[in-house]
């Protein structure tokens, strides 16, 4: 168990700039999600917290320990990857038992017959069955200790890899998309599996995903990235809720938040339609100002009020129906969660949008959040 | 090649499904044949097409393998001369005068010995030039070239360099040794080195071959492992090599092994060029036996049997390949 600080991390690749300088300090115990699009960096971030690329700048420390001259072993951290990295020769058994044959055997031990004549060796190895099999107990995997890793489905092949991480109890589990081969029904549960363990070990996990309702739903905090930068790193409910990019707020939740253009009027005040809110510091006049709100903060009214549109698609989940409506000024439609009960909105309707002022979000051309409070 | 051999393969398994498929859907229900006939007769059309395909091949091979095994076993138990009128069954007697010819036996015991040095020395050597080149970033094609020349060039031509360099008054290996101290040598008149300087040859000849095949090996070994390793806490160097690319890179190397056997038991021409099987039979091997008995002295009959002795040691090595080793490798 540790903390494990990155600062001012720079990284890049034959000129191509991966990492610009991104600082995170995690916390011992914690699940921390990196999410972000393909080549933003995350997965190069994580590979540079394991030791397996070196960083060009910037600090890597785990509990306390600055980490950069030592060899991935030597950090104590154990990952798990997206291929899950089985070795195919070995049975599972084997490719558990791994990291601990490689810590606590010399290299005369490790021999294949050699090592069996020594007393201390076969006592080591039989210790090291016993924590195994506990493990795959763990992980109830027991029934597989003697396939190949070629015999096991996607899942069994995700459990072998998360027990060989977990055998030699590590002080942090990198995890770099090891949901990501899966179908989507064993994602689920995977999902619910890796948080269960991570609240039973109490290991810090950091775990890599493109995906964000994986980062939603297991994370104590999210890191969200993009283009190589550190957009922002809170709890779900404050990346959810409180944007601090539009970059953010865009990339998370599904589906996807309602983003308007408005014209800032020189005064301090904009409006995108009927839409209108003062900007806490007012903005050159005819500046574009972007405002942003969740499907869930609007709802479907008379055509008459707020945003007027008309009804192009709607998206029936059972619990929640998602109305999409062509609106006037909007580039993309705007998605209103309403309810699947009672009258439903039909294609082709004129309808209004109401949207709950409070929960408007203003955000100016550098992405960056703005004060502002709905008018 | 292998392309063409899979799909005659896959034609012939087809042409074998139909016809035995045929009968036993006339023995069925008498009812559906009727509606059966057409069908039939397609499968029939079908089975025509595919062996007119088969044809050509079927024939080089009839014409080019079949046969020549076929003649070559009938004459190994006749006592047949090259150009001779006369032609005599034999029996066995070829085979029981090879039992009690000591050139056989020292031919036999100096190919195995030759195999015995160049299929580990060229395989080995193989390994770590790949695996050198592998590791390494700049010149990288540069090598892979360099070292597979040998492999492309002409032996006999390239044996002729080698006798330049070997020659015991101007040679450069002698005058290399020379530099080190080391009295210069015969190294092709002695009984004692000649064999092993040609396994050197040899080794030199067909370590780029197993070094190119070693090549497409490595890449194939995802990365991830050696990651996986590195935080598993494999040490690096030897433990890693041992743990993951020597089992994956198994099936290449039981595929190399066989290849680089057969070939050095085909050894025949750095020894026709440099020594005809002297100094006193000590570089005699199996193939140039076949050639001296078969196309110097004309014994048709008693150099068939030897090449029969020589397709069961290919066949050996085949079948150790197909029941003992390739249980023990592990494929993908």
């Amino acid at each position: 168990m540790a903390a494990i600080e990155a600062r001012d991390l720079i990284k890049s690749f034959r000129g191509t700039s991966v990492l610009k300088g991104v600082s995170l300090n995690i916390a011992d115990g914690e699940f921390v999600s990196l999410v972000g699009p393909s080549g933003c960096g995350k997965t190069t971030l994580l590979r540079i917290l394991a030791g397996l690329e070196l960083q060009d700048a910037g600090e890597v420390s785990i509990a306390g320990r600055v980490v950069d001259d030592l060899e991935p072993k030597a950090r104590d951290v154990a990952m798990v990857f997206q291929s899950y990295a089985l070795y195919p020769h070995l049975t599972v058994a084997e490719n558990i038992a791994v990291p601990l044959v490689m810590r606590r055997l010399t290299t005369a031990g490790r021999l294949p017959v050699l090592g069996g004549l020594m007393p201390h060796v076969r006592r080591a190895r039989k210790g090291i069955a016993g924590e195994v099999a506990t493990v795959a107990r763990t992980l109830e995997i027991e029934h597989l200790l003697d396939r190949k890793p070629g015999q096991l489905s996607g899942g069994q092949r995700q459990r072998v890899a998360v027990a060989r991480a977990m055998v030699r109890e590590p002080k942090a589990f990198l995890m770099d998309e090891p949901l990501s081969n899966l179908d989507a029904k064993l994602r689920t549960q995977m999902r619910a599996e890796i948080s269960q363990l991570h609240r039973r070990l109490g290991a810090t996990f950091v775990y890599v995903t493109h995906d964000q309702a994986e980062a939603m739903t297991m994370s104590d905090r999210i890191a969200v990235m993009m283009g190589g930068e550190l957009l922002q790193f809170g709890t779900p409910d404050e990346i959810y809720a409180e944007p601090v990019d539009i970059r953010v707020a865009e990339f998370i939740g599904s589906p996807r938040i309602n983003v308007l253009e408005a014209r800032s009027d020189g005064q301090g005040a904009a409006s995108a339609g009927p839409i209108a809110f003062s900007l806490a510091n007012a903005k050159p006049q005819g500046e574009v100002v972007r405002v942003a709100f969740r499907p869930e903060a609007a709802e479907l009214a008379a055509p008459d009020t707020g945003l007027a549109g008309r009804v192009e698609h709607t998206e029936n989940f059972g619990s929640d129906l998602f109305v999409h409506v062509r609106a006037e000024g909007a580039a993309a439609p705007v998605i209103v969660r309403s309810r699947p009960q009672g009258r439903r909105a039909q294609i082709g309707d004129h309808v209004g949008i109401k949207v709950a002022p409070d929960r408007l979000m203003a955000f100016g051309g550098d992405h960056k959040r703005l004060a502002a409070v709905a008018a | 090649m292998t392309d063409h051999a899979i799909t005659d393969r896959a034609i012939t398994n087809r042409a074998m499904t139909d016809r035995t498929a045929l009968p036993a859907a006339a023995a069925g229900n008498a009812r559906p044949a009727k509606a059966r006939a057409p069908a039939r007769k397609a499968a029939r059309r079908q089975a025509r097409t595919a062996y007119a395909l088969l044809a050509p091949a079927l024939l080089l091979m009839a014409g080019l393998l079949i046969l020549p095994l076929a003649a070559i076993f009938a004459l190994a138990l006749t006592d047949y001369q090259l150009g001779a009128q006369a032609i005599a069954f034999i029996g066995i007697d070829n085979f029981k005068a090879l039992a009690v010819d000591p050139v056989f036996w020292q031919a036999l015991g100096n190919t195995l010995l030759y195999a015995a040095m160049v299929v580990p020395g060229s395989i080995g050597l193989g390994l770590v030039a790949a695996l050198l080149i592998e590791s390494g970033t700049s010149l990288r094609s540069f090598y892979r070239a360099a070292l597979f020349l040998p492999v492309m060039a002409t032996l006999i031509a390239m044996a002729i360099v080698w006798e330049f360099m070997l020659h015991p008054t101007f040679g450069l290996v002698n005058a290399m040794l020379g530099v080190f101290g080391i009295a210069p040598h015969n190294w092709l008149l002695d009984k004692a080195t000649a064999l092993p300087v040609l396994a050197v040859i040899g080794i030199w000849q067909q370590f780029g071959f197993a070094m190119v095949l070693f090549l497409a090996g490595l890449v194939s070994i995802p990365r991830q492992l050696y990651e996986a390793a590195a935080l598993d806490g494999v040490p690096g160097g030897w433990e890693r090599f041992r743990l993951i690319t020597w089992p994956l890179l198994g099936p290449v190397s039981l595929f190399i092994l066989v290849i680089s056997a057969t070939r050095a038991f085909q050894v025949f021409d750095v020894v026709y060029a440099l020594t005809k099987g002297g100094p006193s039979k000590s570089t005699e091997v199996m193939l140039y036996s076949i050639y001296t008995e078969g196309f110097e002295f004309f014994r048709t009959g008693y150099a068939s049997a030897l090449t029969i002795v020589f397709i069961v040691l290919i066949l050996a090595v085949t079948l150790i390949k197909k029941t003992v080793l390739e249980k023990r490798v592990h494929y993908a």
